[in-house]
Formats: structure tokens, C-alpha cells, sequence
């Protein structure tokens, strides 16, 4: 094992893999929702950045729609629909805004910090939805995405976006969790567990969550510029308004903060319940999804990652007694 | 810890049981999704009427029920086995939803969407995904004349907002011209609708009221937002006698609570160009004396009506839910019947045997069929965009009948208020309604 990949490096590049051979056996139906659960879970990954160091956000769409919209706008006033450059303005709009945003919410903890980003996302819901020149509530509609000189039609556009997705993904995911796992990055814990000490080993608390609260806004920009173009279509309810923000914290919660990839399969199951809530539950699909929610707290509370140290616990546990019986024989 | 394991297996078990799919093939039914309000503020005054008109409709052509022309089973022979499903959610869910639809699902047909919103998302991707989609509702021009320019699989069975509101001007400009005096005010939703019906309301009044002025200020609250207490407020302000209002659904719902309390109906004349959607649900809390429009023939101006196929709607409708089928549930079904008339006749091109889809658009391009109350022609945007006539009235309360009505009512021709094929509503609006032919 290399600085650069660990166990869990290894996990993300396997999962890469397996998500590109899948590709072409999957019905298109399911590659969308793959394609929605790589941008949701990027922006849960986001919000995980964050929860290690004991902070929740109630208005991440504030940057999944900063980043979907710098995306549709690109499209629609510049008419330049190339995915390599609308993504990295959409990550750039969504980190700046975090990272000026950040000078004030820096000094906030708990609800006030929660609440403030609701605040912030709602105010970017009711410019986009009073705006005329921004799609008001309609939204806008996306051209046919590009990559370079490349301009696949049909089908292929699908895949192509898909890899690409994937690809990019990836790499979000390896330098976050490259990042967390840096002298900065294991001061998020530190800022959890207690801020004064933090502050008496000579580090700011405040500026290592203004860093991360940033990078919680590129990657929140990623993922919405990733789901603006699998959907081809922005509006401010779908991409702004508190429920997406109240998803992602859902998504956050059902996957737990254990690994940089828990999200993304958090994401996959939460688009899964979902659409099939939806199809066979039409009249209270929203019941069905509170109800998860709730038994998801009330069995799993550190998310879906309990389960792998559920297993890792057992595994160990299996391991004991033989080693106590080694122990013995010596 | 066996303990622990257990529960997590109880939860994985919950989680795998809604995952299920109920997926029971059937052959020879043909698969129709059907996009209306489940759930939120468009629900209970829009969408579940609407889906109740589409489970009458269905059933009459499922067991052969209907009179003449349309007194055969199912759609070319075959069954229609529907989807229905929520159109709540916005522009962005809906689009997934429409993918899932066709490819998870396989529909043959989506009949539906209520929400211009809804309709503006979903109709590149309908033609993208290649999937016949008859739009029953959603009223702005913008989908033939922005988004989709050359429809192959995007049609819709009612006119557009277009004609509504220039019927509405009409209306108003020849029975109550002295109501205009101090001129109108809007009081749309922001959205394409409550957009595109103030801008066609405003650039019709020019033309055939050109002395009553707009006020300078219009009111656009938010869709849904079901609070319209600062509205009211300068409403009751405002010089204006005459306030043009799209509203619909449980907005218009909520606004006459609200509207009702503050006295508001008795000082100024509603144009209300949806308003019938909850005249009967209201019932005599709905305000009498005011215009009220149904995008054409439907709900309150169909009730005497005397064709074998609206009586038969009629009288199932009240029989099977117990009040009036309002224009929901009419606009519903006629998207469900120009479906049939397509596939019957495709088939009947088609020497009998089932048509494919491309011979079910065939038939209904620039087709003319008879829906419930009164005849629907594909005349515009290369026969995917319907006319009907268009009627206006006042409300009244019918003691007798002890429900609401309409008086005073004056029939438009379709060719009297849509602009004619090939020219875009804005432009001939604007140029003042060449070639309108109004009998």
C-alpha cells in the first residue's frame, strides 16, 4: 500500500472499474440512476466532509444548484456545451461561493450553522425562481453535452457521459479522501471532539472549517453540474428549494460518514427506494421514504457503514478465541 | 449482537420488500402512462379529478361501454393497461420519471402532465426517448413554438392558453366594456402559465379593447405558494375593476377562501380563466358573478350538452363519484379518446392488423375527432397542436339544480381566438389577429 492508495483507494478504483464494465450491460433507466447517484452522492460526500468535524448543512442545494445552473446558463448564453469546461466553472462558481460564504459561517456551530445554509440556499431558490432571464420556475433546458472534440449522438452521448461522470467522480472521491486522511484533514475530528485544545496545539479551528466548508462547496458544485447534464433539464424546485437540501442530508444519514465511498452507495439506495416507491406507491411514495429515514435511525445510527464495522467487529470476534487458543498452546 | 444482526436483517428486509417490483407481464394490452397530480397543492382540485375522469374513460373503452363513435373495445382491439403516476415533484423529477417510464416500464403511450412547468421539462425528452405523448393540459404556447418547433411524438388534445385568453378578452371587451373603465390588473403565478396568460391576455386587450389600460403593476406570486394575504391586500387597492387571473388548482382554491373573507368578490370582476377546476368542489362558496373560463367546451359548459357520449360521461361521472365531472376530468379524457381515435383508425389504415406507433401518429396528425363536448381538430404546429371552440360565461348559483352554472354564455369558434397554423401566438397577437374568423 502506497501514500496514494490504501484500502480504501483501492475500493474507490475497483468500484470505478466495475461501474465502467457494468455500463454495458445495464438498461438505460439504471444508468441514469447511477448517473444521479454518482452527482447526489458527491454532494453527500460534501456533506460528510463537514459532519466529521461535527457540522450538518440544511441547504446543500445551495451548491448542487449553483453548480447545475452555472452549467444550464453556460449552455444557454454562452451556447458552450462542452462537459470539461461547464463542470469546472460549475465546481469553481459553487467553491468560490462557499469559500466567501465561509467568512461568515466559520464562526457558527449546531443549528445556527445549519439553519444559516438553509437561509443561503433559500435565498438562491427565490432568485432563480423570480428571475425570468434564469428560467424563473420552468427552469432551463440543456443542449446535448460535449467533450472536447468529441460529440457523440444518441446512445453513445449516454455512455460517454457516464464515463466521464464516473471517471471524475473517482477522482473527487480519492482527493477528498486523500485529504481527509492529511494532517489537516484529521483536524475535522479534532474541531469535533474539542476546538479549544485544537486552538491550544496552535491551529485554527475556524479556518480548517472555512477549508473544509470550501471543499464542501466544489464537490456540492460537482455533483450538481453532473446531474444538470444527466437530467438535460435545471429548475430551481428540482435543484434548489429545502426538500433536495432535506435528500442530501437523508442520503448523509443513510450512508454515514465511515468512508468517502459510503455516500455514493447511500445515493444508489436512495434512488432505488425511491423509484420504486414512486412506481408502486404512487399516492404515498413520500411515506415510504420517511419511514426508511426512520428505520434506518432507529437501526443503523451510524448509517449504512455500521454494517461494514458490524462485520468487522464479527470478523474480529472470530479471530479471538483462536488466537486465545494459540496463546494457550504456547 | 445476535440481537443487533437481527434487526439489521429486519431492516434490510423492509428495504428489499419495497423494492419489489410487481412486474406481471401482460401480452396484448397497450401500456399508457399517465402523469397527474397524487400528491401536493395541484392534487385534490386538478389532479385527482383528472385521474378520476381517466379511470371512467378507461373503463368505458376497456368494456366497450362507450356510445358511438367510439363503442369497440380498447385501443385497436387491445386492452389499455394504465400507469398512472405522480406529477408532483417539478420539472427536473419528472423528467427522470418520464425516462423510467419508457425504458424501466416500456409504456406505449404517455396521456397527461397538468403543469406548464411539467410540460415545458418533459417535451425535448419525450421526443428524445421517442415516445408517443399526448399532452391533456398544460396550457403554454412555448412547447410547439420554442421547444419542440418540429413534433414527431409530442401532440396535445386541447388548445393552448392562447385562444383561452384571447376568448376572455373577447368576452369581456363585447359584454361588460363599461366594467373596464379604470382598466385590469393581473394576478397570474409566476410560472409559464400565469406568464404566458398575462402576456396573452395584455397583448389581446390591445387589440380588441385598445382604450382599457393594463396597470402598471401586475401580481405574480409563486406557484403553490397557497398564501395570498399581500396579494389581496393591493389587490383591494388597486383602481382597476377587472383582475385577470390564471390561477387553478388549490391555489385558486386558497385565494377564493382568502379572497372571500376580505370581500374581495364584490368589489372587483374575476376573469378567472381556469376557474371552473373548483366552481363545483366550492360549490356556493364559490363567488357568483364572476367570468370563468375552461380552455374551451368543458366541465360547467358541457353539463347540458345533449351528445350520447357527454351524457354517458355525465351521468357514469356523477354516478361513479358523486359530483359533476368539472374540466379535469373532461380534458383527461379527451386526451384518452383522441388515443383511441388514433389507434382505432391507424388500425383500420392498417388493414386490420395492430398498428405500429408511427402509423398511430400518421392517423392523428392534423387529424379532427370527436371528443366529449364538441369536436377536436389537430390544426396547428403540423397537426400536433388542437383547436376547439372556446366558451365564456358568468357564474351563477342554480338553486334547482344545487350546483353551479354559467350564464350568459358566448360561444368562440376555434378559428376565432387560435392564431392560424404556422403564425406563433405572440406575433399574431401582437399583429393584430389576422385572419381571426369569428362566424
Amino acid at each position: 500500500m502506497t501514500k496514494y492508495m490504501d484500502r480504501t483507494g483501492w475500493a474507490l478504483t475497483i468500484g470505478l472499474v466495475v461501474l465502467i464494465v457494468v455500463n454495458f450491460f445495464i438498461p438505460e433507466w439504471f444508468r441514469a440512476i447511477l448517473l444521479l447517484s454518482l452527482a447526489r452522492g458527491s454532494v453527500a460526500l460534501g456533506l460528510l466532509v463537514l459532519w466529521r468535524c461535527g457540522l450538518i448543512s440544511f441547504g446543500h442545494a445551495l451548491f448542487y444548484g449553483f453548480g447545475a445552473y452555472t452549467v444550464a446558463l453556460i449552455v444557454k448564453y454562452l451556447g458552450i456545451t462542452d462537459a470539461f469546461f461547464t463542470v469546472a466553472c460549475g465546481v469553481v462558481v459553487a467553491g468560490g461561493f462557499a469559500w466567501a460564504l465561509g467568512f461568515l459561517l466559520r464562526r457558527y456551530r449546531g443549528i445556527f450553522f445549519a439553519l444559516l445554509n438553509l437561509a443561503f440556499s433559500m435565498i438562491l431558490y427565490g432568485v432563480l425562481a423570480k428571475l425570468e432571464s434564469l428560467g424563473s420556475t420552468d427552469g432551463i433546458s440543456l443542449e446535448r453535452t460535449t467533450y472536447l472534440w468529441y460529440a457523440p449522438e444518441g446512445p453513445a452521448n449516454k455512455t460517454a457521459l457516464f464515463f466521464f461522470a464516473a471517471i471524475m467522480t473517482w477522482a473527487v472521491a480519492m482527493a477528498v479522501h486523500h485529504y481527509l486522511r492529511s494532517t489537516l484533514g484529521y483536524m475535522t475530528t479534532a474541531v469535533r471532539e474539542n476546538e479549544i485544545r485544537l486552538e491550544f496545539l496552535g491551529y485554527s479551528a475556524e479556518r480548517a472549517i472555512h477549508v473544509k466548508y470550501t471543499i464542501s462547496g466544489l464537490v456540492g458544485g460537482f455533483g450538481g453540474a453532473i446531474a444538470a447534464m444527466t437530467i438535460g433539464h435545471v429548475d430551481p424546485d428540482s435543484m434548489a428549494y429545502w426538500p433536495i437540501s432535506g435528500d442530501f442530508v437523508f442520503i448523509a444519514i443513510l450512508s454515514g460518514t465511515g468512508n468517502v465511498g459510503a455516500p455514493f452507495i447511500g445515493a444508489l439506495l436512495y434512488e432505488l427506494i425511491r423509484t420504486y416507491a414512486f412506481e408502486q406507491f404512487p399516492g404515498i411514495w413520500q411515506l415510504i421514504m420517511g419511514g426508511t429515514l426512520l428505520l434506518i435511525i432507529m437501526f443503523l445510527p451510524n448509517g449504512l457503514w455500521s454494517l461494514v464495522d458490524l462485520w468487522k467487529k464479527r470478523r474480529a470476534e472470530r479471530g479471538r478465541p483462536a488466537a486465545a487458543a494459540e496463546r494457550e498452546k504456547a | 449482537m445476535k440481537h443487533g444482526q437481527g434487526r439489521t436483517a429486519v431492516l434490510l428486509a423492509s428495504v428489499a420488500g419495497v423494492a419489489l417490483v410487481a412486474g406481471a407481464a401482460t401480452a396484448q394490452t397497450v401500456k399508457m402512462g399517465i402523469p397527474t397530480f397524487l400528491t401536493g397543492a395541484g392534487a385534490p382540485a386538478f389532479g385527482i379529478p383528472a385521474k378520476e375522469g381517466v379511470e371512467l374513460i378507461i373503463r368505458g373503452i376497456n368494456n366497450g361501454e362507450l356510445p358511438a363513435p367510439y363503442n369497440s373495445v380498447g385501443l385497436a382491439g387491445r386492452k389499455i393497461e394504465p400507469l398512472i403516476y405522480d406529477e408532483a415533484g417539478g420539472g427536473t423529477k419528472q423528467v427522470t420519471e418520464l425516462r423510467n417510464k419508457v425504458q424501466k416500464d416500456g409504456v406505449d403511450l404517455v396521456v397527461g402532465y397538468i403543469s406548464s412547468g411539467t410540460c415545458a421539462a418533459v417535451a425535448r425528452v419525450a421526443e428524445e426517448v421517442k415516445v408517443l405523448t399526448l399532452l391533456t393540459v398544460c396550457g403554454t404556447p412555448r412547447v410547439f413554438e420554442e421547444l419542440v418547433k418540429k413534433p414527431k411524438y409530442l401532440f396535445r388534445t386541447m388548445s393552448h392558453g392562447t385562444g383561452n385568453n384571447t376568448g376572455a378578452a373577447r368576452y369581456i371587451s363585447s359584454k361588460f366594456p363599461e366594467l373596464l373603465k379604470d382598466g385590469f390588473i393581473g394576478l397570474n403565478q409566476n410560472y409559464a402559465w400565469g406568464q404566458d396568460s398575462w402576456r396573452d391576455f395584455n397583448l389581446a386587450m390591445k387589440i380588441v379593447a385598445p382604450d382599457a389600460k393594463a396597470a402598471k403593476k401586475q401580481q405574480f406570486p409563486k406557484l403553490f405558494s397557497g398564501q395570498y394575504g399581500s396579494e389581496i391586500s393591493a389587490l383591494l387597492r388597486a383602481k382597476p375593476k377587472v383582475v385577470h387571473s390564471s390561477f387553478w388548482g388549490g391555489d385558486l382554491e386558497a385565494f377564493i377562501a382568502q379572497a372571500n373573507a376580505r370581500g374581495l368578490f364584490k368589489r372587483k370582476t374575476f376573469i378567472l380563466t381556469v376557474g371552473e377546476t373548483v366552481a363545483y368542489r366550492l360549490g356556493k362558496k364559490f363567488p357568483e358573478g364572476q367570468i370563468v373560463g375552461t380552455r374551451g367546451p368543458y366541465g360547467m359548459y358541457a353539463v347540458d350538452n345533449k351528445s350520447p357520449l357527454n351524457q354517458w360521461f355525465q351521468k357514469e361521472f356523477r354516478k361513479t363519484y358523486g359530483s359533476p365531472p368539472a374540466q379535469p376530468a373532461y380534458q383527461y379524457a379527451q386526451g384518452i379518446l383522441g388515443a383511441k381515435y388514433a389507434y382505432d383508425k391507424a388500425m383500420k389504415d392498417n388493414g386490420g392488423k395492430f398498428p405500429t406507433t408511427d402509423q398511430v401518429i400518421k392517423a392523428l396528425e392534423g387529424a379532427t375527432y370527436t371528443s366529449l363536448a364538441g369536436t377536436v381538430r389537430m390544426a396547428l404546429s403540423h397537426g400536433h397542436q388542437a383547436v376547439t371552440e372556446d366558451r365564456w360565461g358568468v357564474t351563477a348559483w342554480d338553486e334547482k339544480r344545487g350546483e353551479m352554472v354559467v350564464r350568459d354564455v358566448v360561444v368562440f369558434p376555434p378559428d376565432c381566438v387560435n392564431p392560424p397554423d404556422g403564425v406563433e401566438s405572440v406575433p399574431w397577437l401582437e399583429g393584430g389577429m389576422k385572419g381571426a374568423k369569428c362566424g
